[in-house]
This record gives structure tokens, C-alpha cells and sequence, in this order.
């Protein structure tokens, strides 16, 4: 390496100060990068984990008098209600309907829904809960909506009707 | 002289670089809005991001306690203005100013002037004793906040963000609200599906 002597032309080469001063000129960056690629995971790491998904959920509108109502066949329509404690009531038609007990599992819920899936080309999926029920649940089964593919379906006022069922079937 | 033993590298680059990478996911990087509550939603298999901007939230607490939020200072300073003259109180640009830039609000208008008129650290301590907005059918103060502020910036996105344990009448009578202001597409707010 060639070396620049600082001493400004003769005479003090032998002075031997001028070494010692050239070593120290560089500055170790290892904790600054250390310090640099911290910030750096950190912040990548917040933005990328920190969007929430979202569900996008389309209401029908508000019905008034002139609003026409579509119509639809009894045998299509699966109604669920939504219990307390994660209880998940159901039943097909909706003249003396048989109201039957299942849960969120994967067994429960989305094996009916399949089923019915498959059994009724038209179904049409009523979605009642009660004043009991979660927010949860109501996220749960628009979940399985969605995960079933179910495209017809409606998260519609319960009926005292349907709270009687409930009662008189003791599940 | 010129092996000593110990080779160094020139980091410089990688430092050069490793900032500006830093620099620019700092400014990139919006700050969480500190939330009035802890909202645990629930799981969903959705995987549509909420957008950035143009969002309005309505947080549903664990115990009820509804809360809205809006983004956007200009916007927010407008909707102040506008819910003012509706329920007849008038504020200062203090008032103003510190509505625009602080995050959910939860307490009744008639409260609001006391909230606003509290030192930041003051308004987070009373956080947890606000009373939501109210969303009676009597007094339903959110429906006003979600008109007025749909009113200022049209394209605005509804966001409702409900715990998972809140009570569903209270999510209803949030949707009803939205539904009678003739909102009918909405996103709730989930997270990812855990496990299976």
C-alpha cells in the first residue's frame, strides 16, 4: 500500500508520530448495522402483519310498502338460528318445521349446509339470531357462508315464532 | 503492514442501504390508532385487506360500548363542525383541532366539549368510563355521525370492528342504523382463521 507521508516533505521522517494517527481513522459500524437491521425487521414486520382482513357483507335494502319482496319456494329455505352458547338450531320449510340441535364444528354446520347444498339447487339460507347470540356467531356462519359457497342468503329478524320453537324443543 | 490478520470490510454500502430501507418503512408506516377499547374480533377465512384510507370504524366493545372513529383531519375538522350545528353546540379551533387529530369518539355529543377540553393523557385515562355513542332508537347519535360524515367524503368505507363476545342486539341495532342511513355494503373487521 502506498503510503502518504504527512509530514510535508523532508526532514521529519524520523519523527515516527505520523504512524500512529493513520489507524484510527476508521470507525467499527457493526453495532450501527446492528442497530439499522433491527429497525428495519421492525418495521417490516408491522406493516406487513398489521392490514386486518374484513369481510364484506351486502344488506338488502330497507323494505317499504312498495318494495317488491321476491318470492320463493317453501322447500328452498334453510332457516338457522343462532342460540346462546354457541348453539346452533336448524330447520327446512317453513310450515311445521323440525327443529334440530348442531354446533360450529365441522361436523355440525357445514356438513348440513353441504347437504342441503347439494339435495337443493335453489337454496336459500335464512340466517335468525337470537338476542342471546355473539357477534361471533354471526361472523362464524357468514363464514360458512362463504366457505360453503352458499350464494343466497340473508341475515334476516328473528320471529317469536321462532323463538316458541326454539322453547318447545328444548335442545 | 498490509495483512495484519484481521480483515475488515467496508460496510458502508449495507449501512447506506439498510437505512434507507429503514427511512422508508418509517415513513411509510402508519401509527396504530390507539384503540378505546380491546377489541378481540373474530377469526374469518376472508382475505380482503381493509383499504388504507377513506375508512370509517365502528368499534363494537366487549361490553356494548359502540365508538366511531373516522380518517382524515380535514374531513374530521368538517364533521365536527356539522355535528355542532345539529345538536347546537359551537367549538373552538382548539376544540377543532384536537377532534382532527385524536382517534375514536365515544361519548354522547352533549359530553363531547369535556372530552375535547382534557389533556391527551387525561382523555386516555378516562377511556375505559366512556359511555359509547348512543344508538337508541330514541337517540341515536351514530346515525347522525354516519350521515354527516358519509355526507363530507362520499367514498367512505364502513368498517365495523365488533368483539367477538359482544352481544348481538347491539351489533343489530348498529346494522339497523346503517341500513336506515341506506348504508347496505359493509365490512367487519376479522382476523386470520387460526389453525384448521
Amino acid at each position: 500500500m502506498a503510503e502518504i507521508s504527512q509530514g510535508g516533505g523532508g526532514g521529519k521522517k524520523k519523527g515516527g508520530k505520523v504512524r500512529s494517527k493513520k489507524t484510527s481513522t476508521r470507525i467499527d459500524m457493526t453495532p450501527m448495522v446492528d442497530l439499522a437491521f433491527l429497525l428495519l425487521t421492525f418495521f417490516v414486520m408491522t406493516t406487513t402483519l398489521n392490514k386486518p382482513q374484513t369481510m364484506e357483507i351486502t344488506m338488502p335494502e330497507k323494505i317499504d310498502e312498495h318494495t317488491e319482496v321476491p318470492k320463493v319456494n317453501e322447500r328452498d329455505v334453510l332457516t338457522i338460528v343462532l342460540g346462546q352458547s354457541d348453539k346452533v338450531y336448524w330447520y327446512t320449510g317453513i310450515t311445521d318445521p323440525k327443529i334440530e340441535l348442531t354446533n360450529f364444528s365441522p361436523n355440525g354446520i357445514r356438513k348440513i349446509l353441504l347437504k342441503k347444498k347439494a339435495e337443493v339447487p335453489k337454496l336459500v339460507v335464512l340466517i335468525k339470531a337470537t338476542d342471546e347470540s355473539k357477534y361471533k356467531n354471526m361472523v362464524d356462519i357468514l363464514d360458512e357462508m362463504n366457505i360453503n359457497t352458499i350464494q343466497r342468503y340473508a341475515l334476516v329478524d328473528i320471529t317469536s315464532t321462532d323463538k316458541d320453537l326454539i322453547k318447545e324443543s328444548n335442545l | 503492514m498490509a495483512n495484519k490478520g484481521t480483515p475488515t470490510i467496508d460496510m458502508t454500502p449495507m449501512v447506506d442501504l439498510a437505512f434507507l430501507l429503514v427511512t422508508f418503512f418509517m415513513l411509510t408506516a402508519t401509527a396504530i390508532p390507539d384503540e378505546p377499547v380491546a377489541v378481540d374480533t373474530p377469526s374469518s377465512i376472508s382475505e380482503i385487506k381493509i383499504p388504507e384510507k377513506d375508512v370509517m370504524t365502528i368499534t363494537i366493545g366487549k361490553d356494548g360500548k359502540v365508538f366511531f372513529n373516522m380518517d382524515g383531519q380535514y374531513n374530521r375538522a368538517e364533521l365536527l363542525k356539522n355535528m355542532g350545528g345539529i345538536y347546537g353546540i359551537e367549538f373552538t379551533p382548539e376544540e377543532t383541532h384536537t377532534f382532527a387529530i385524536m382517534s375514536s369518539i365515544g361519548v354522547p355529543m352533549g359530553n363531547l366539549k369535556q372530552i375535547l377540553n382534557m389533556k391527551p393523557e387525561e382523555r386516555k385515562a378516562a377511556a375505559p368510563d366512556m359511555p359509547g355513542v348512543p344508538v337508541d332508537s330514541l337517540n341515536n347519535e351514530l346515525a347522525n355521525w354516519v350521515l354527516q360524515a358519509r355526507l363530507i367524503n362520499r367514498g367512505l368505507r364502513i368498517a365495523i370492528k365488533g368483539d367477538r363476545d359482544a352481544n348481538y342486539p347491539v351489533v343489530k341495532k348498529v346494522i339497523d342504523t346503517m341500513i336506515d342511513k341506506r348504508v347496505n355494503r359493509f365490512n367487519l373487521i376479522t382476523n386470520m382463521e387460526k389453525g384448521s
